[in-house]
């Protein structure tokens, strides 16, 4: 076992080991919960600790770090291009876990790394769990690890240490598969909100609306969170009316290009209100 | 032991579906049905008909006899640069397009390097009109100009991939991310044994009509149904598997893979994926790919745009490390060089991927009464830019 940090009082007592994200799901069942997601080393490769600082300051509830890849799926072109640029920085996943070892010390909210998953197999799927749990972190989403395989091989070691999986549903997955995925998550599932990738600017119609209802009205486990084509305080609104909170990602990444990392508590202020 | 897919979709260590949630529907739509489809007799009927009347199959079984007599042995060329489009890979896009069909698809993407398999899918699309999108890395649409109007000829849109390299790997990430936006209506025709389960499969299936037609005819002209040895290049391997494919368990015949050494395996240069590549996922396949320490994938480089890829079919990663095949890898000068000696010994202009293939006979000797079959991939028409500059013609 390593050694834990002690917090203060009853606080502690209560919450002794629980993981943050499930701890934070459960404090207010009223509150719409906001996560943020940037790609470490973005704009500067530097920037990855004074963003998560400043997202806690700004009231964020969740972050996710994305950890870049150089073929990123699933992702439109404002995360591509964010992915391509902490690359050409020199993010590097050893780098990354260094910029996060302190991160305890300043940074309380729940924390969740985002990655494709070649980079994590090519640095050993144990010892990125264990690097993980040293830094703090207490969830992972890897977008293209399937639930089957994360079962046949990866369930006992995400366990051991003590990360939450995310997976993903979209309006396209079946009912038998959300309850199969819902069993198989920890903490929140990941509703993607539209058949489409990162950075949608559409909005949400009927068709998206239907789709949030459906699933919340099916009973699971689990929370929701939506994530995909979230931009601002009005796609908030709407994605969280029938779930527990929504994920802003390629409309951060936009902000951060435009304005580095000033002005961020300007724009959580905003996506909130 | 078996060197074919397993009924969870993996060769060895190699293969499975590491793909996002956003792509499941579709892909277990295709791995539920795919064989059922493809065992239909009326399905079966109309792929061996299109295979026959269109493509022009059977494609010789030729004996080349200059060229066996200089390298003391006995070479057939599979004569698959008679095919219409020029290539092997209408075999495939005909497959796929009945097999579109049949799931009730209307719209049909694709992704290219060369363009070859481009314009074999444009051609499918163009015989069944049905719309028909080309993810094409914008490096290439300025390298391959031929092929992308042939491809406009066809009524194809050729959509540039910006992102990345701008070359196959992100011309596939653009089909992919095409295929995303585009769940229920669109199927995505791969161009080679590459993506995950069951596309390597179900491409090996649709190109196995080589290694089929070979037996018969090998039987004919030697008495045999078996070579002693195949011989393929192998970028993505879907010529190689289509050659391959009714000789892998038969452990007697011989399987030599063809891999593009570039300017050298060494030099930095190079789409030797074996001698090169590691275990990791590339475009939803747990595979042999070339890629840093950190898992970033890397760009390979090839003479040749068809062997210009930074993986290797499952099933090919699986040949490499049991050591059931014989992976040779060849330099742009040497598969030049080859492609010109078989222009002058046999009278065929060979693709500059299917020379990477020819070129192996200066180094890798074989006994006078070998019978060896050499995958004679694609004809070299597209390449003549290439053979011109090279050779100063």
């Amino acid at each position: 076992m390593t050694l834990q940090p002690r917090g203060f009082g009853t606080v502690r007592f209560t919450t002794h080991n629980m993981n943050r994200i499930k701890q934070k799901l459960q404090e207010d069942p009223q509150k719409k919960l906001l996560s943020i997601y940037f790609t470490a080393g973005y704009p500067e490769i530097e920037d990855t600790l004074p963003i998560l600082q400043e997202l806690e300051k700004s009231g964020v509830d969740m972050v996710e770090i994305g950890l870049p890849f150089s073929d990123p799926l699933a992702d439109g072109p404002v995360i591509q291009r964010s992915s391509e640029a902490a690359l050409k920085n020199g993010m590097t996943t050893n780098k990354l876990f260094a910029q996060l070892e302190h991160i305890r010390e300043t940074v309380q909210i729940p924390l969740l790394i985002m990655g494709y998953f070649n980079p994590i197999l090519q640095f050993g799927v144990e010892k990125f769990c264990q690097k993980c749990k040293e830094a703090g972190i207490d969830g992972l989403i890897i977008p293209d690890l399937p639930v089957e395989e994360y079962e046949l091989q990866y369930k006992d070691i995400f366990q051991q240490y003590d990360l939450l999986p995310v997976f993903l549903i979209t309006p396209h997955t079946s009912e038998e598969r959300i309850r199969q995925i819902d069993q198989i998550s920890e903490g929140f599932i990941y509703m993607v909100s539209s058949a489409a990738v990162t950075g949608g600017t559409a909005g949400f119609g009927q068709l998206q609306k239907d789709y949030f209802s459906r699933v919340s009205k099916m009973g699971l486990k689990n929370p929701l969170i939506v994530g995909f084509g979230i931009k601002d305080s009005e796609t908030f609104s709407a994605a969280t009316e029938k779930t527990k909170g929504a994920i802003i990602g390629s409309a951060f990444i936009k902000h951060l290009t435009e304005n580095g990392t000033g002005n961020i508590q300007d724009f959580i202020k905003k996506a909130r209100d | 032991m078996s060197y074919q897919v397993n009924e969870k979709g993996y060769y060895g260590d190699f293969g499975g579906a590491f793909i996002p949630e956003m792509l499941y529907p579709n892909v277990e739509e295709l791995r539920s049905r795919y064989l059922d489809i493809m065992q239909e007799e009326s399905f079966q009927e109309e792929f061996r008909q299109l295979l026959k009347d269109y493509v022009g199959r059977p494609t010789p079984l030729y004996f080349a006899e200059r060229f066996s007599k200089k390298y003391s042995t006995k070479v057939y060329l599979k004569r698959e640069d008679l095919c219409h489009t020029g290539a092997h890979k209408v075999n495939n896009t005909i497959g796929q397009i009945l097999m579109a069909k049949r799931l009730g698809k209307n719209r049909i993407i694709a992704e290219t390097g060369a363009g070859q398999h481009g314009v074999a899918t444009a051609t499918v699309c163009a015989l069944m009109g049905i719309e028909c999108v080309v993810y094409m890395g914008e490096i290439d649409i300025k390298r391959q100009a031929p092929n992308v109007a042939r491809m406009k000829m066809l009524g194809a849109t050729v959509v540039p991939a910006t992102s990345g390299s701008r070359t196959l790997k992100d011309a596939t990430n653009e089909a992919i991310r095409d295929w995303i936006n585009n769940p229920v209506d669109t199927h995505y025709i791969i161009g080679s044994v590459v993506g995950p389960h069951p596309y390597p499969d179900m491409v090996a299936r649709f190109q196995s009509v080589i290694s089929e037609e070979v037996k018969k005819q090998l039987q004919e002209k030697e008495g045999r149904e078996n070579p002693d040895f195949v011989v393929a290049c192998v970028g993505g391997g879907s010529n190689a598997a289509g050659i391959y494919y009714h000789y892998l368990d038969q452990e007697k015949v011989g399987i030599i893979a063809v891999e593009a050494a570039g300017e050298g395996v060494l030099t930095g240069k190079s789409a030797a994926t074996s001698a090169l590549g590691r275990e990791g996922i590339i475009h939803g396949s747990k595979t042999l790919l070339m890629q840093t320490d950190d898992g970033q994938i890397t760009e390979p480089y090839s003479i040749s745009a068809g062997l210009d890829y930074p993986g290797v079919g499952p099933m090919h990663a699986n040949l490499f490390r049991t050591g059931r095949g014989e992976f040779i890898s060849v330099t742009d000068t040497e598969a030049m060089a080859a492609g010109l000696e078989l222009c002058k010994l046999e009278g065929i202009i060979p693709a500059i991927e299917t020379a990477h293939a020819l070129a192996i006979f200066e180094t890798r000797k074989f006994r006078e009464d070998d019978v060896v079959v050499v995958n004679l991939s694609g004809r070299g028409d597209k390449d003549l830019n290439t053979y011109i500059e090279h050779f100063n013609l």
